[in-house]
């Protein structure tokens, strides 16, 4: 049961993925992209970690997908639908991936992970919140800052300078 | 119970993923999505190690940062795009001479 679960999550998560980068019309590269993050989300569930993955719904799914999807509306043209032959560059990209792909796995292989048997409590919530509240409380400052600073720099990058327009 | 291994396959097909879609793609959307699906393949393998080698919830945390890290340089990076668009009516990276050095 268990692993039919987790077939189709990676089929999600995987399929959505190459959705994002490969369909024709990218308003739907941009519905695929939520997809493959839902199956990651779903993913950490399985990994028994419900706060991450409630996190990620609520950031990814909720606002970075959100606005994703309104930037691709906003700046979507239609000469963007012809480019589909097959170029020299997506078989050297195809041949890097699978590289790239093949030597992780051999990698995590030659630990032999699969031997690793998960420990029998999983670590819940309770412990984030100690950590975030003790060890990574500068990082959590810091952190806000970024967000601060990030969404004034968006804010100020994308502002239409209106005097200018009239001006002109 | 699914093992360490099978993440980890996930976690890396979905990298060799993204590393495709930055080689290839020239447009900076797509080149968006190739990186939040990178960040997504290293979230996965942050919190399957932490489920299975680690007791403490190290892992889900720095997961946490992480997560919060990728919605800000989103919002740049968007905000960017938005301006990219409004000066050259295009976004296709190797078209946008004025934003090298």
């Amino acid at each position: 049961m268990a692993d039919v679960v987790f077939f189709a999550l990676m089929v999600v998560a995987v399929g959505g993925a190459i959705i994002a980068l490969e369909a024709r019309e990218i308003v739907y590269g941009a519905v695929g992209l939520a997809g493959s993050f839902f199956g990651v989300a779903a993913l950490f569930f399985l990994l028994d970690a419900p706060f991450v993955a409630v996190f990620q719904i609520i950031v990814y799914i909720g606002a970075v997908a959100i606005l994703i999807l309104f930037t691709v509306m906003l700046v979507r043209q239609e000469r963007w639908l012809k480019d589909a032959s097959f170029s020299v560059g997506q078989l050297a990209g195809i041949l890097t991936a699978g590289a790239t792909a093949v030597a992780l796995i051999l990698a995590f292989s030659a630990a032999k992970l699969w031997e690793v048997t998960p420990s029998s409590n999983p670590p819940d919530f309770l412990g984030i919140g100690q950590l975030i509240s003790t060890e990574f409380a500068p990082a959590l400052q810091v952190l806000a800052l970024v967000l601060a600073a990030s969404v004034l720099g968006a804010i100020t990058l994308a502002k239409v300078d209106r005097e200018e327009k009239v001006k002109a | 119970m699914n093992t360490l291994m099978d993440f980890l396959i996930v976690s890396a097909v979905l990298f060799a993923i993204g590393v495709y879609g930055l080689i290839v793609k020239r447009n900076a959307l797509r080149m968006i999505f190739a990186v939040e699906i990178l960040i997504n393949a290293a979230n996965i393998n942050f919190v399957a190690f932490n489920r299975y080698l680690w007791p403490s919830a190290l892992g889900q945390t720095i997961v946490l940062f992480s997560i919060a890290l990728a919605a800000a340089e989103a919002a740049v990076i968007l905000a960017i795009v938005v301006v990219a668009y409004r000066l050259h009516d295009d976004i296709d990276v190797s078209e946008l001479k004025t934003l090298g050095g």
